[in-house]
């Protein structure tokens, strides 16, 4: 798959309470998420964003919480890829799991509002407005089992149905 | 006879069919307790349900706590609470703790022996980690994570490398659990064991009870670990052997075990840890902390990682007999029922409420700026916590500072950042 969209750049160690503040927790529908999605990093962002458009960010994106609120307010938002030099555990797996695309790549020749092209077959990353090429580091196997089924649930049912559950 | 293997690769081996596992193996592991909050198990349940399998892996293995937003603060988290209950009726959940048994789940289910030594646990609540401190192998993962275990009883997991981290010798007065993991956050930072196992082990932990164990090992998420665990002993066994109510296994690390780092700490050498906004590694020594003069308007003690019997006692230790600062707040919150009425008991909540505190109920309340205590524009909190991400406890232009009890209820009674020894 080919995504390209506008830059939104963030720095290190983005925690899940600046991606979705505990504050709206006491509700997990989409719609709420993605009000108030990056509100303690940048309040204008859910107003600013559009389908398509891509998360860059530094080191350590996502440490903190466990809240899966956090890559579905993202997802919500229509965010096609987040890109970061690396992602918190908690966050990394539950984006494979509810099937957000997320790539680790050195994201310095990256900047806020560049535009970027993604290739999630081959890991390269256009940067159209440096004219820039920059390579992801490859996901594990599984993983991409992972996204190409469409998450862990739908893994979990293809599962069911092959009888081996 | 194959490698020397950690302890942590000893427990998940015993949880997989696989012969033999390595750091980095993507693994499915078996899972003995999956535990979901108010939280993360609402998602988690509406995913289950769309699986369309009707039952769960086992009753007896799941543990539903609603703690974070109850009793409830408004309607909709009402609603998520209600999820919960209208679940754990459905299928009998063994573990539902209603409100009035419930407490913050990471305090209360290892109290209950619910959690035991050697268990592989998931929990959808990064703090899941907490129960490494009973030689367990626990880990936070996400509500779809929760879904699928709670349909098939099993989960993927890779199989992580291990950091062994030392601390020796007696820590000095007022040095607990606490000031230990604040240090080695600092010297290691809040991504220096990213995807690792924590391992510790040194002679202080003979110095300290389980409760340092548990605040230890509930910090290792904040360094980025998957896990933070401790080879039981007989201190473990005698915090296990009256609470548990079935088998458990004590596992240890064999002889020539592959470790990606290890790490050697004097704990003579440490003092009472400050952790400054707005990441849990900006620690710095208490006296360089209460050098800088900063005010505080609130102070709160509770919470997974400093809200036990004994963090209680030693805050009322300090607070015995004073008073706390004028314009400042003192939160003290209890994490569990057990730990509350033990409180009253001893006649800690006296102690507390005479120096002018709030005794709350069981809740995480404040702790992720949910309730019971929210800051303000601008206001700065002295917290017993384990989080001062920005506005973590309110406002997104508010601080908080991460210490022990014993700081926060000496800060409490100048109405300024400071140490046990400014005010006794
Ligand atoms: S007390 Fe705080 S850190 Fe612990 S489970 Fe509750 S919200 Fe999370």
């Amino acid at each position: 798959m080919v995504f390209s969209g506008k830059v939104f750049k963030f720095g290190d160690n983005i925690d899940t309470d600046a991606i979705i503040p505990a504050r709206y927790l006491n509700d997990s529908n989409d719609e709420n998420l993605r009000i108030h999605c990056m509100e303690d990093a940048d309040g204008m962002f859910s107003s600013r964003v559009s389908e398509g458009d891509c998360i860059v960010a530094g080191n350590n994106f996502g440490c903190g919480s466990s809240r899966e609120h956090a890559p579905r307010a993202i997802k919500a938002c229509g965010v096609s890829v987040v890109i970061a030099k690396s992602f918190a555990r908690i966050f990394y797996r539950n984006s494979f799991n509810i099937g957000l695309f997320i790539l680790e790549a050195d994201t310095d020749g990256i900047n806020d509002g560049d535009v970027i092209e993604i290739n999630t077959d081959t890991g390269e990353i256009k940067n159209k407005t440096e004219n820039s090429i920059i390579k992801s580091k490859p996901i594990p196997k599984f993983m991409s089992e992972l996204v190409n089924a469409g998450g862990l649930i739908a893994y979990a049912k293809k599962k069911i149905k092959g009888g081996k559950a | 006879m194959g490698r020397p293997l950690t302890i942590t690769e000893k427990i998940i081996l015993d949880h997989v069919n696989n012969r033999a596992i390595s750091p980095g193996d993507i693994v499915n592991a078996r899972v003995d307790i999956a535990l979901g909050n108010d939280i993360t198990a609402p998602i988690a349940i509406k995913e289950f349900e769309s699986i369309g399998i009707n039952k769960v892996f086992d009753r007896e293995k799941i543990a539903l706590v609603p703690d974070h937003f109850v009793p409830n603060k408004d309607i909709l988290s009402a609603k998520q609470a209600k999820i919960l209950r209208e679940f754990a009726k459905k299928y009998d959940i063994k573990y539902y703790f209603e409100c009035g048994e419930a407490g913050i789940e990471h305090a209360l289910l290892p109290e209950k022996g619910i959690v035991l030594p050697g268990d592989l646990v998931i929990g959808a609540d990064s703090h899941t980690c907490t129960y490494g401190a009973l030689g367990g192998f626990a880990t936070g993962v996400g509500s779809t994570d929760l879904a699928y275990t709670l349909a098939f009883g099993e989960l993927w997991l890779k199989v992580p490398e291990s950091i062994k981290v030392v601390f020796e010798g007696k820590p000095k007065k007022w040095v607990s659990g606490k000031d230990l993991v604040l240090y080695l956050i600092g010297k290691i930072g809040v991504e220096g064991a990213n995807y690792m196992a924590l391992e510790f082990s040194g002679s202080t932990f003979k110095h300290l009870g389980m409760s340092d164990r548990f605040t230890i090992s509930n910090m290792a998420i904040e360094a980025g670990a998957k896990s933070g665990i401790f080879e039981p002993d007989e201190i473990t066994e005698a915090y296990v052997k009256d609470r548990a109510g079935r088998n458990y296994t004590f596992y240890k690390s064999d002889d020539g075990a592959e470790y990606s780092r290890v790490l050697n700490f004097d704990s003579g050498e440490i003092n009472p840890q400050v952790a400054f906004p707005h990441l849990p590694e900006n620690s710095m020594d208490i006296s360089e902390a209460s050098a800088k003069n900063i005010t505080i308007d609130q102070s709160v003690i509770g919470s997974c990682t400093n809200g036990r019997i004994e963090d209680l006692r030693i805050a009322a230790q300090i607070l015995k007999g004073k008073k706390i600062a004028k314009y400042t707040r003192l939160i003290v919150l209890p994490a569990t029922p057990a730990i509350y009425k033990m409180a009253e008991k001893e006649g800690l909540i006296d102690i507390f409420m005479d120096a002018g505190a709030v005794f709350s109920t069981p809740t995480c309340g404040p702790c992720l700026g949910g309730y019971m205590g929210i800051l303000a524009d601008g206001e700065r909190a002295i917290s017993s916590t384990n989080r001062n991400f920005k506005g973590r406890m309110g406002d997104v232009t508010s601080e908080v500072y991460l210490a022990n009890p014993a700081v926060c209820a000496a800060s409490a009674i100048l109405g300024k950042i400071a140490g046990p020894d400014d005010v006794i």
